[in-house]
């Protein structure tokens, strides 16, 4: 019917023939998508791989593989490439596919900026990775590359290009994302009837064009104090290196929910599908999204509990960060309220969410443990924080991803990914990522801090077993690139328009795999047939 | 505390939570230690942590438990059909309000730990701390409102730690011990001495990079900022030897630069300065012996 539709009276063909055409020359909202979650995939195992270093060389106390410099830059790498490598791309690649089909409109506002937006990124990451082969190493004064020890580096330079690089893919992918959903969408898709996912990138959006600017600024400064002499960080200039932390955070924050508002959307994409029943709440679910933006901008100095800040403001920042569990708190109650009175099952997509909310919110937990401004003064930069935000960021961001990427590969695809090793790849992460980061809260308390590449023979145990979960976390990843494989090329099963029995949103009226072009007319928009059209509280 | 009420539940539960992680009072990393240490000074906020901690424990034991009542009763194999409700504006008040009220009181209770941790006032001796890449230095500022002459060192990572942790020594780490416990990368050449039952005041700055200064005996850390003159302070009950790291990342060797704490009664820790002082007075009289002949005066070192 729909795959008619598409296909009628209109001089659109299917994809171009040739590769470089189609990929290299693509301005299609589907393979732009496709393109950015195999870029996020990749850099997911780069990063990964790095993370593999850190955790062998913290296997057992004693130096036993790499120096300590090549230790910092492997812990520095591993955030630059999962943040801005695998989350954030793999984000957007899920908006390019899923916000056009889920809102009826054709294509991206903007596809020739789609197209750019992409093809930064592998320029982008090539510059930051090649860091690591020349003299002098890559950066290794952490992500968050505070003055004066980044500006110790040799290769400060290429670091702010690539994040420069970064900065601008990510605004114009925000731009054209705002665009599209404020201007395409079909006639009768209200604002107040889009799906969450929707919403929560159209304020993920705000967020980054907000934000990364700042970033830019920020890195700016630091480029400009290494090669220009300036001293907007160097005391014996009479600059301020708490300066930069301000500015950092200042985009750092939002930045961390940039990583976590999409993930909110999935998971109320997927549970009430699963649960087959409507999401509990919906106008709360957006709101509360909303309120957790807003209150981004006003927390960024939790980061900075430790740097001597004036006690007003220690208190402003705790509150303001305290806050946050409220929101947060009603999303976690309305999930599991999506899900009572349901009518469950447990596919693959499913239980990631499942063990997305149970996880996150122990992650959430250790954030407002973290966000108590005196107990911060003891957990602040230990393993603590670390295990905090892995949870957040692994059992949160990227199982979210994992969770969308089960759920609408049989749209994508047009097979049924198997679900036996879908099974097993989530329980093999789920029980090894616990192994791997719960340990790390007891390393924290018992007062480990963070980045460091030995450690006293008191920490061996749980770093031994950490390490051990690290390992058997990233080699279940493995799992799931067969299962993708599998499934896009080798699945004899295929996907019904309506893969899942209760899947409803736009994006399940058009064929699987949904063909190259999509809604060219307009859908008639039926409330029933939405996720959310009924939601008139 | 707030009241009785509340001060009862929360030693109740800081009880409950001693007895679960094993309840002995370590002051220094122990193998297998899952706990924040209760520490040795007189703040600390390892009574704000269990709180914390056991807040979450209840929130997260009837959400999680809700959950998996919900998975259990509402599966589709078990014949559940999916109701249509998917609203309530009661609970969603109740459960928007209730986490404000459990919020509140976190505050209040942090707003406490804040207010007492910043008060730098009234402190009987002050010490400077600066941090370099990477090692620690300690210079005595004053004692009792007098001030100390010439007392100040420098204090790194101890030799045998040094050896075993360059790359593939193949030495072992356990092996590094004093007084049966595993010094390894928590041990300096020479440690910080300070008297017990003595507010101290620490002045903590950074000589090239950001470090940060953390004993977790004594409950929290200070970053040590270059240009920047952080303020924090402690009065540590019980004598003994409490052990730290930097903890802010300042270059290749930032798991290399422990901090040492010595605290003893007061008696001892005046003669140890006593001695300290008198050191440091032969040391100016042997240098001044040693540049006297030189005509023109050199420029003062370092």
């Amino acid at each position: 019917m729909a795959h008619a539709a598409t296909h009628d009276h209109h001089d659109h063909h299917g994809a171009p023939k040739g590769f470089f055409q189609r990929w290299v020359m693509s301005t299609n909202h589907k393979d732009i998508g496709t393109l950015y979650l195999i870029f996020s995939l990749t850099m997911f195992f780069i990063g990964g791989a790095f993370a593999m270093v850190i955790r062998a060389e913290l296997f057992k106390p004693g130096m036993q593989l790499v120096q300590p410099y090549f230790f910092n830059e492997m812990t520095t790498m591993h955030a630059l490439v999962m943040i801005f490598g695998a989350i954030m791309p793999s984000f957007v690649g899920l908006a390019n596919w899923m916000i056009p089909l889920m809102v009826g409109a054709p294509d991206m506002a903007l596809p020739r900026m789609n197209n750019l937006s992409f093809w930064i990124m592998p320029f982008a990451f090539l510059l930051l990775l090649s860091t690591l082969f020349m003299p002098g190493g890559g950066p290794a004064g952490g992500w968050t590359m505070y003055p004066p020890l980044s500006l110790q580096g040799e290769s400060v330079a290429y670091v702010i290009f690539a994040v420069h690089l970064m900065g601008i893919s990510s605004i114009m992918g925000a731009i054209n994302i705002i665009a599209t959903i404020l201007n395409m969408r079909a006639p009768g898709m209200d604002l107040l009837k889009m799906p969450v996912f929707v919403w929560s990138w159209l304020i993920t959006a705000f967020l980054l064009i907000a934000v990364m600017p700042v970033l830019a600024g920020a890195v700016t400064m630091l480029l400009t104090d290494k090669y220009f002499g300036t001293n907007f960080f160097n005391a014996a200039g009479g600059g301020d290196p708490v300066l930069f932390q301000h500015i950092f955070w200042f985009f750092g924050h939002p930045e961390v929910y940039i990583m976590i508002l999409p993930a909110f959307g999935i998971i109320s994409e997927i549970i009430p599908t699963f649960a087959r029943k409507p999401i509990f709440g919906y106008r709360a679910m957006v709101f509360a999204i909303a309120s957790i933006a807003f209150l981004s901008f006003i927390v960024w100095a939790h980061h900075m509990f430790a740097v001597g800040l004036p006690m007003g403001a220690e208190i402003f920042f705790m509150y303001a960060t305290m806050l946050i569990a409220v929101p947060t708190g009603v999303k976690v109650f309305n999930w599991v309220s999506t899900m009572w009175g349901g009518s469950m099952t447990f596919e693959t997509p499913m239980l990631f969410s499942i063990a997305f909310v149970i996880l996150f919110t122990i992650g959430g937990f250790s954030g407002l443990m973290l966000a108590l401004a005196p107990a911060d003064f003891q957990y602040h930069d230990t393993y603590f924080v670390v295990a905090h935000f892995h949870y957040v960021l692994v059992t949160g961001a990227a199982f979210s991803i994992m969770a969308a990427a089960y759920y609408w590969l049989p749209k994508w695809s047009g097979n049924m990914y198997s679900e036996t090793w879908g099974k097993i790849h989530f329980w093999s992460s789920v029980i090894s990522v616990n192994v791997l980061f719960f340990p790390q809260h007891f390393l924290g308390l018992a007062g480990m801090p963070r980045r460091i590449p030995d450690y006293n023979v008191a920490f061996a145990n749980f770093n031994m077993i950490s390490s051990i979960g690290g390992f058997w976390f990233g080699a279940s990843q493995l799992i799931f690139l067969g299962v993708v494989i599998h499934c896009v090329f080798f699945s004899k099963k295929k996907a019904a328009d309506r893969s899942w029995e209760g899947a409803k949103g736009l994006e399940w009226t058009v064929p699987s795999p949904a063909p190259f072009h999509t809604f060219d007319v307009p859908p008639v928009i039926h409330d029933d047939e939405l996720a959310h059209g009924n939601t008139e509280h | 505390m707030t009241s009785g009420g509340i001060g009862r539940s929360v030693s109740a539960w800081a009880a409950g939570a001693f007895a679960l992680f094993g309840g002995a009072a370590w002051a220094n990393p122990e193998p297998n230690q899952l706990n924040m240490t209760k520490g040795v000074a007189e703040w600390s906020p390892y009574a704000m942590h269990m709180v914390a901690l056991w807040v979450c424990v209840v929130i997260g034991i009837v959400v999680f438990g809700a959950m998996f009542i919900a998975m259990f009763r509402f599966r589709k194999s078990r014949g559940a059909v999916a109701e249509k409700w998917s609203h309530s504006t009661k609970l969603e008040v109740v459960w928007t309000v209730i986490p404000v009220i459990i919020l509140i009181f976190l505050a209040h209770l942090a707003t406490g730990g804040l207010t007492s941790f910043a008060d730098t006032t009234n402190s009987e001796m002050t010490i400077k701390v600066t941090g370099y890449q990477w090692k620690w230095r300690y210079d005595y500022v004053d004692y009792k409102g007098k001030g100390v002459d010439k007392v100040g060192f420098m204090s790194k990572l101890e030799e045998t730690s040094n050896r075993t942790r360059q790359l593939k020594s193949n030495l072992d780490p356990a092996k590094i011990q004093v007084d049966g416990y595993a010094t390894y990368l928590l041990d300096v050449d020479k440690p910080l001495v300070v008297p017990t039952d003595t507010k101290i005041r620490f002045v903590i700055v950074g000589g090239d990079v950001i470090h940060s200064w953390w004993v977790p005996a004594l409950g929290w850390k200070m970053d040590a900022i270059p240009g920047i003159a952080n303020a924090a302070w402690t009065k540590i009950k019980e004598p003994g030897v409490y052990r730290g790291q930097c903890a802010e990342l300042c270059g290749q060797d930032h798991g290399f630069m422990p901090i040492v704490v010595k605290a003893v009664p007061k008696a001892e820790f005046e003669q140890w300065l006593a001695a300290q002082e008198d050191e440091a007075k032969v040391q100016k009289a042997a240098q001044t012996a040693q540049t006297a002949p030189a005509a023109p005066a050199p420029a003062p070192q370092g």
